[in-house]
């Protein structure tokens, strides 16, 4: 599988820009536009919104940095995003989060060596009462167990 | 005639294989020949059924769950020939767990297709508003007041008076801002409505508008869920088709619109202040108050902000009239909350009912106890910042004086159920560690208190001068409690303090002096 995501280019950026730039309070609308176009937030798109929104390049930083969502740099091929809520730790989410570790050689928030996948903890989907759950590349998995949970791991290597 | 059946396409029920279900039963129902409508609802709330699927019949609708992909020819085949099957659980209304519940905001949810504006209407949608249109500002600020709805996102504070707030607050333009950043684990009735019925969102927004003076609205959902923000979209596009968005709301003076606005994974952002700077283009940092957001709110305009669950309130206090929903519930709590069950539990949902039912009853008889079937040992009540309840309190009522009485709070309605397996040290720690991961870090008893909680609660959990360390807590709790700007730093101490006390015997041995007075 190739990626479904289009190398940085400039152009692109500056077009998603305009797209939202007339928006009240836009920063993280052309955030989220530019992670879905490249996969992540390029580092010269920061100026390019500063400059558009008339902010500062720190302030944009500022945003980019506080908010768990944004990438600097892009994922694994594929993200696999385990619950680590309450709800979930309740119905045994700590040892699925461990076993997902370790078949995958990473720690939570680490993407493999081969890039392929990249393992994040995540804090509530909603969907507490089929706990524990995950989400494999937007698609939302509930009432994991150990076989679930092998299962979706290895489709994520694949 | 073409046979109809319904299947949520509520995450909760895509997750556990809602969608392969549906067209498991779209091929058997082309191979037998029988014409099938499949219509796409939200959630009962029934979870442990999901996936359900039910079948229109001349008794009302049959439910059949839970419903694997493979097990689809076969409900297929009883759907057709009214026959038995084992996981015919028969007349959906008529289900004891949904019987027993007073659904007054979730009535349409699972129900309805979300994406339909007229079978919204079909089933008294937009009653509401239509009644609104002919009131004036006063007559509906009124009925919300006289309601006695409280703000359902977990501070409790009369709808009313903040929109009365807001109305009575000139400026040249003003704002309507739902809160649907639902974060706390355990609840997702935000979540399940914005997915199962939106419009009775918009709807409850396009009233406030209405009643304050407000054209614009913006709803804030938390990334974490797509299929709310996708739903919410839709219905939001089905409503300006129809009418009842945009210029002129069914051919009134009033002008009304919505925007969907998706956070990026801060849990702060669920306070409002910081939800509004979020929504302004800032970093989530909650802003002191004074000034109200209902005097200066986003881009320093009056605003009313409500969470989902009160929003979604208002079209039946509209439409059936302030009494008929504040003749449910106790004490100052007034109307149904919408309670969701969830973590270590046989029967997980939503069970909206009037206040007033008790934890135990919630946990134990609604809830049927733990999923593993060992004992319960605690419950989580009102989201990450709630306290831990153990048995001994099981008898208090669902009401958010009654919770407070014994430091706790309701919060958002969740309540997470923890069997005999759970080490309470290690989620006093947790309760620190993600305050300390999802501070703003504007104020410091927050931004401090909370690594330094996680490292005194490491101490104790390794066995360093266990009563020290314990009074460190306590008085590190208690600086967060009174010194924090937001619920963040200063609920975080419900569940460290209430893990303390009624749990003390995961925290290490005792010393004689020091034990429990209780």
């Amino acid at each position: 599988m190739t990626s479904a995501y289009e190398p940085w280019n400039e152009a692109r950026g500056a077009a998603i820009i305009a797209e939202h730039d007339k928006l009240e309070g836009a920063t993280l609308v052309i955030l989220h536009a530019m992670q879905e176009a490249f996969g992540y937030v390029p580092e010269p798109a920061i100026p390019m919104i500063a400059s558009a929104l008339r902010l500062s390049r720190a302030e944009v930083h500022g945003v980019f940095t506080f908010y768990h969502d944004f990438r600097s740099e892009p994922a694994g091929r594929h993200v696999l995003k385990l619950c680590r809520a309450e709800a979930c730790q309740a119905a045994g989410g700590d040892a699925l989060a461990a076993r997902a570790e370790a078949k995958l050689g990473v720690s939570l928030g680490n993407t493999t060596a081969d890039a392929r996948v990249t393992l994040e903890p995540i804090y509530c989907l909603g969907l507490c009462a089929t706990a524990p759950s995950a989400m494999l590349d937007g698609r939302v998995v509930g009432r994991l167990d150990e076989s679930r949970l092998d299962a979706l791991v290895a489709e994520a290597q694949r | 005639m073409t046979m109809r059946i319904f299947v949520s396409r509520d995450a909760g029920a895509v997750a556990v294989g809602a969608d392969e279900v549906a067209t498991a039963l779209e091929h058997a129902a082309i191979k037998s020949g029988v014409a099938v409508e499949v219509i796409r609802t939200g959630s009962r709330g029934l979870y442990w059924l999901e996936p359900m699927v039910e079948v229109a019949t001349s008794q009302g609708r049959v439910a059949f769950g839970p419903v694997a992909a493979a097990d689809a020819p076969s409900v297929f085949e009883a759907m057709t020939a009214g026959s038995p099957h084992p996981l015919r659980l028969g007349v959906t209304d008529e289900i004891p767990w949904l019987k027993r519940q007073t659904r007054l905001t979730f009535a349409r949810c699972g129900v309805i297709d979300p994406r339909s504006a007229k079978d919204y209407c079909d089933h008294d949608g937009y009653r509401g508003l239509e009644r609104a249109l002919t009131l004036t500002s006063d007559e509906i600020l009124t009925e919300v007041t006289t309601s006695g709805l409280r703000g359902r996102g977990g501070a409790g504070f009369p709808t009313g008076i903040k929109w009365t707030t807001v109305a009575q607050a000139s400026a040249d333009r003003k704002y309507i801002v739902c809160n649907a950043d639902e974060g706390d684990s355990g609840t997702f009735a935000d979540r399940m409505i914005m997915e199962g019925d939106p419009l009775v969102v918009i709807e409850g927004m396009t009233i406030a508008g209405v009643a304050v003076g407000a054209t614009k609205g913006y709803i804030y959902i938390r990334s974490e869920y797509p299929h709310a923000v996708a739903a919410m979209n839709a219905a939001i596009a089905a409503a300006r088709r129809t009418g009842y968005l945009g210029e002129r709301i069914l051919g009134s003076s009033h002008n009304f619109d919505l925007e969907v606005r998706v956070g990026a994974g801060a849990y702060v952002c669920g306070e409002e202040t910081s939800l509004l700077e979020s929504l302004e283009g800032r970093r989530g940092i909650v802003r002191a108050k004074p000034p109200l957001p209902a005097h200066k709110g986003l881009f320093g305009r009056p605003t009313v902000i409500n969470n989902v669950l009160s929003f979604a309130a208002i079209p039946f206090i509209l439409a059936g009239g302030a009494k008929a929903y504040a003749d449910f519930g106790m004490g100052r709590s007034r109307g149904t909350m919408p309670i969701q069950l969830a973590g270590n539990i046989r029967y997980g949902g939503l069970f909206e009912t009037a206040f007033g039912v008790t934890l135990g009853e919630l946990v134990d008889d609604i809830g049927g106890g733990t999923l593993t079937g060992r004992p319960v040992r605690a419950a989580q009540v009102g989201g990450p910042l709630g306290a831990y309840f153990p048995r001994t309190l099981f008898d208090t009522p669902f009401d958010y004086e009654a919770f407070a009485v014994r430091d706790g709070l309701i919060g958002h309605g969740g309540i997470v159920v923890f069997d005999d397996g759970v080490d309470m040290a290690k989620q006093a720690r947790f309760a620190m560690e993600f305050c300390a991961v999802e501070s703003c870090g504007k104020c410091t008893p927050c931004r401090i208190g909370s690594t330094r909680g996680v490292e005194t609660i490491d101490k104790i959990i390794n066995g360093e001068r266990i009563a020290e360390n314990l009074a460190v807590v306590e008085d590190l709790c208690n600086t967060m409690k009174f010194g924090s700007l937001c619920a963040l730093g200063g609920f975080t101490p419900y569940p460290v303090l209430s893990a303390l006390k009624h749990f003390r015997e995961d925290f290490g041995p005792a010393p004689v002096t020091l034990q429990a007075a209780e």
